[in-house]
């Protein structure tokens, strides 16, 4: 990396970033040319299979290998990762990702099918038993399921335990209680398991509205979902106070494990009064996102929920790992045991980090959030946060911010939420990131607050591209290359 | 390094000295003091997890997986194992890729973006269908997703979801869970040597019902014939008609959308991914009418152009999504699948068209061939289906097939069993190396 300031840097305009990569610009109108533009051929199908039963023909990309390992090369030098540079996504916890797991998980012996059986998959059983074992003790939880493939898919699965909880109780609810700033997917998934979602304000202060939740409880109260930290980044103080309420009307408290990176070897859901949460393994547990996915959304309980627990659980009788149906489980969220791999990972940096380890990444990660908020001159309205902080771009637009903060080589906060902080920036800058690379970032977070209007709209200019028409992309859907020809 | 507590995370660089100065430039005595965590819940435990190099834990994980014994597997049903070129790993695993997050800032993602769009365009491709999203987590959810879709299209005229009677325990159970919010309800059709029972069929379907799924292939290794009165009893009582399959037998089988598919769903993973646990990837593609495109669910990647008029991708009509739409989104789905759809894509382009229906036609042979050869043993018949098959088909043996499934295992290989007396055996290029010994010892446990 380059030791001159960036904010000089950007200003001199020469060198080019990363994913820039001028140089190959091939035609005025794209930097890379689509598969299909490269040459494509339509093949008649000739089968051993009757006529009737198969297709007349099939056209793809006909690329041959040196050409296909170029075509991928540039399109990822188009494209910014961990490696690439500081990464503070708001509640994405954009972690290094250590290649020693990577090395695991091509190991063709973490590579066997899911219906062989028990006896022969002891090696798997053993993981990820392990693993239930390794995030029942971290969230303080009794119970663990793998199965749930990402955050959102933990969520359907803890909201629908709780309704099975509740059925089985012979106690039909019909609501589940969401914060108004909490994530998106917090609505979508309390919907899909049958529920009106109640949205819950926050107080002035950024945390839950104890009055407002009084108010909103009651005899229907499925569940109250709670992150905390919050997504401001606030610890919610009074949480005893609000299980002990959603616990009087006979309510669960689901905890959304999105920010579990601020408390690891410090405070535990479990111990909070939440019976239910769900872990982001892609966040906290350091699994790579893959640019959308795969993650992992395990999901933890509290004994009495065990039962309800997805089909199948894994257990340890003896010496061997067994698969077994929980008495009264919800049945299935994924078609097998979810997304091993990425399970295989997180266990593997749990065992390199053991408690030391987890205990010090927390204790960094909250250290370099409030470093860098204190080096950067954007307000930040609320306080005291942890891992993550919230700052306001004030009169700016904080999607222009953040389109400045590109030229400077990072990659810019998440933008516009929680809607309690006007144009907000949420930053999470994790521990992974040195005083020096933070200093750059606060650098690029100045650079961009202190740019004029015109050259905010203007931004970015140091990309593979400039700005992008979202609204042309939405009006006049193209969304794929035949698309394209339309 | 120097300077580091040997304590403290090894992906954490802090040196004692810079500690100091960021506590310094906060204000605090220590880093304990930035936590906001009232006494009653915090945690003084410990987790009894001890730190270890990454030597030692590299060796103590691969050691736990060396415990998964060393089998040939002839194990399929939805699940397949199909030779993955080098090029895909190492392209896939570039860290600019790997490492990388959904595409909020389309700018510095262009590359993924556009990985992705061609991903989008080769399922349009081999499904025939206009629209394509960028992934779901696997077949079962996938199918579930299909559902849902069908009651916000077709909520008015139905609610009965009809599916085969062979269809996959774990896809049924995760189907059951994804209607809990809907008014559907799940219904099964019977099967007719393992073929959609078109009879049947024709019986059940009437205005009450808001979508028909068939398998092509079965979960069986059939090929199903009867596809296209699926697609015209779904048409003509205006249901969704949703046609699982796998991205190999796209290849051959019939093109979904001439059948009259309105939804496919399935695996991609055969492409791209070893058989992985059931570790996959969720294939979705539907018509690209108005009322499709604004409730299909998942992320969706489309071109556009930048401020100099260069062609550019971004994720668009995020205005279905839970982000933006809350409890009122087309799916809850945030995370996906997109890095092995990645490799999905990298895998398809590697083959080409000849190589995919190379493939596809392969999966025809090798069934026709191992069936035959065990069909050859004495108290075996195979298969038991008088259909055509691809990738995998079911055996009958005159002994208990656990007993089969066991005795070969201890011969080295593994097989499903399925039912009382039936066996399921599937033979890809993985595995067909083996296929002498197999059969050998399919000989010598059957006899």
């Amino acid at each position: 990396m380059s030791q001159q300031d960036p904010v000089e840097r950007a200003s001199e305009d020469e060198e080019p970033l990363h994913f820039e990569q001028a140089s190959w610009q091939t035609s005025e109108e794209t930097y890379e040319p689509l598969l299909s533009e490269k040459g494509t051929s339509e093949v008649t199908v000739e089968s051993p299979l009757p006529d009737d039963l198969t297709r007349d023909s099939v056209e793809l990309p006909e690329v041959e290998e040196p050409e296909l390992a170029r075509h991928y090369t540039r399109l990822s030098e188009m494209n910014y990762g961990v490696e690439s540079g500081p990464f503070p996504l708001g509640s994405c916890t954009m972690k290094y990702n250590p290649k020693f797991t990577e090395d695991l998980a091509a190991r063709p012996d973490a590579s066997v099918h899911p219906d062989r059986s028990e006896q022969a998959s002891q090696g798997t059983l053993q993981v990820l038993h392990e693993l239930q074992g390794y995030l029942a003790d971290i969230g303080g939880m009794d119970a663990v399921t793998l199965q749930p493939p990402a955050g959102a898919a933990g969520e359907f699965t803890g909201i629908l335990i709780a309704k099975a909880y509740h059925e089985a109780n012979g106690d039909d609810r019909s609501e589940v209680i969401v914060p108004e700033s909490a994530h998106g997917t917090n609505f979508a998934s309390a919907a899909m398991a049958g529920y009106d979602v109640v949205s819950l304000p926050s107080d002035e202060n950024g945390r839950v509205d104890t009055e407002a939740l009084d108010a909103a409880l009651s005899e229907e109260t499925a569940a109250l979902m709670l992150t905390n930290p919050n997504t401001l980044g606030l610890f919610e103080r009074d949480i005893e106070e609000i299980a002990d309420m959603v616990h009087d009307v006979g309510g669960l408290l689901y905890y959304d494990g999105a920010n579990l990176n601020a408390l690891l070897g410090r405070a535990r859901p479990g111990d909070m009064g939440f019976d239910v949460m769900h872990y982001n393994v892609h966040k906290t547990f350091a699994t790579p996102h893959g640019g959308g996915g795969p993650g992992a959304g395990p999901v933890g309980v509290v004994e009495e929920l065990r039962e309800f627990l997805p089909d199948p659980h894994i257990r340890e009788e003896g010496d061997t790992y067994e698969r077994y149906t929980p008495e009264r489980t919800i049945g299935k969220v994924h078609g097998y045991d979810g997304n091993w791999l990425v399970l295989l990972k997180a266990h593997a940096y749990i065992t390199r980090l053991g408690d030391s380890g987890l205990t010090d990444a927390s204790a960094k990660a909250v250290l370099n959030a409030n470093y860098l908020a204190e080096q950067i001159d954007y307000e930040i309205p609320f306080g005291p946060f942890h891992h993550e902080f919230v700052a306001s771009a004030g009169e700016q637009d904080a999607a222009d911010a953040a389109k400045r903060m590109l030229d400077f080589g990072v990659h810019p906060p998440t933008t516009k939420w929680p809607e309690i902080v006007p144009e907000a920036l949420m930053t999470e800058p994790t521990e992974i990131e040195s005083k020096r690379t933070l200093d750059q970032l606060a650098a690029a977070f100045d650079a961009a607050k202190s740019s004029s209007g015109e050259t905010l709209a203007d931004a970015p200019n140091r990309t593979a591209v400039g700005r992008i028409d979202q609204t042309e992309a939405a009006r006049n859907p193209r969304l794929s290359w035949q698309a394209l020809d339309e | 390094m120097s300077g580091r507590s040997a304590s403290g995370s090894p992906y954490a660089p802090h040196t004692d000295a810079e500690t100091a100065a960021m506590l310094d430039a906060i204000g605090v005595s220590d880093e304990e003091a930035l936590f906001d965590i009232p006494d009653a819940v915090r945690f003084d435990g410990s987790f009894d997890i001890p730190a270890r190099s990454e030597q030692a834990a590299r060796a103590e994980v691969a050691a736990t997986l060396g415990r998964n014994d060393d089998l040939v597997e002839f194990l399929g049903r939805g699940h397949y194992d199909h030779y993955v070129p080098s090029v895909v790993d190492h392209l896939s695993d570039r860290s600019e890729f790997i490492t990388s997050y959904t595409q909020y800032q389309p700018e510095v993602a262009q590359g993924f973006l556009q990985a992705l769009f061609e991903f989008q365009s080769m399922l349009v491709e081999l499904t025939g269908l206009g629209l394509a999203n960028c992934s779901m987590y696997d077949a079962a959810t996938a199918l579930g997703e299909a559902a849902t879709l069908a009651a916000r299209l077709r909520s008015v005229s139905g609610t009965r979801v009809l599916v085969p009677d062979l269809l996959h325990d774990g896809r049924r159970s995760v189907l059951e869970n994804y209607v809990t919010g809907t008014d559907l309800a799940v219904e099964t059709y019977p099967t007719d040597d393992a073929n959609v029972d078109s009879e049947t069929l024709r019986e059940s379907v009437d205005e009450s019902v808001a979508m028909v799924y068939a398998e092509n292939p079965t979960v069986r290794g059939t090929v199903e014939e009867n596809l296209d009165t699926v697609g015209t009893l779904a048409d003509d009582h205006d249901a969704l008609f949703t046609l699982g399959t796998d991205i190999v037998a796209l290849g051959v089988l019939e093109e979904p959308a001439s059948v009259g598919a309105d939804v496919v769903v399935g695996d991609g993973s055969a492409l791209g991914l070893p058989s992985a646990y059931g570790f996959g990837l969720g294939l979705f593609a539907c018509r690209d009418d108005r009322e499709f495109l604004r409730q299909v669910p998942g992320r969706l990647v489309g071109a556009s152009e930048d401020d100099t008029g260069r062609r550019a991708y971004t994720l668009t009509l995020q205005t279905r999504e839970q982000h933006i739409r809350r409890e009122r989104a087309t799916s809850n789905i945030c995370s996906n699948q997109a890095w092995v759809a990645l490799r999905t894509a990298m895998h398809a382009a590697y083959l080409g068209p000849d190589g995919l229906v190379e493939l596809a036609n392969d999966c025809v042979r090798r069934a026709q061939e191992t069936a035959a050869r065990l069909d050859a043993l004495s108290g075996v018949q195979a298969p038991v289906h008088d259909r055509h098959h691809f990738r995998e088909f079911v055996a009958q043996v005159d002994q208990p097939a656990e007993t089969v499934a066991s005795d070969l295992e201890s011969e080295g290989y593994a097989v499903h069993a399925v039912d009382d007396h039936e066996v399921q055996v599937c033979v890809t290029e993985t595995n067909e190396p083996a296929l002498d010994g197999f059969i050998e010892a399919f000989a010598e446990v059957t006899r």
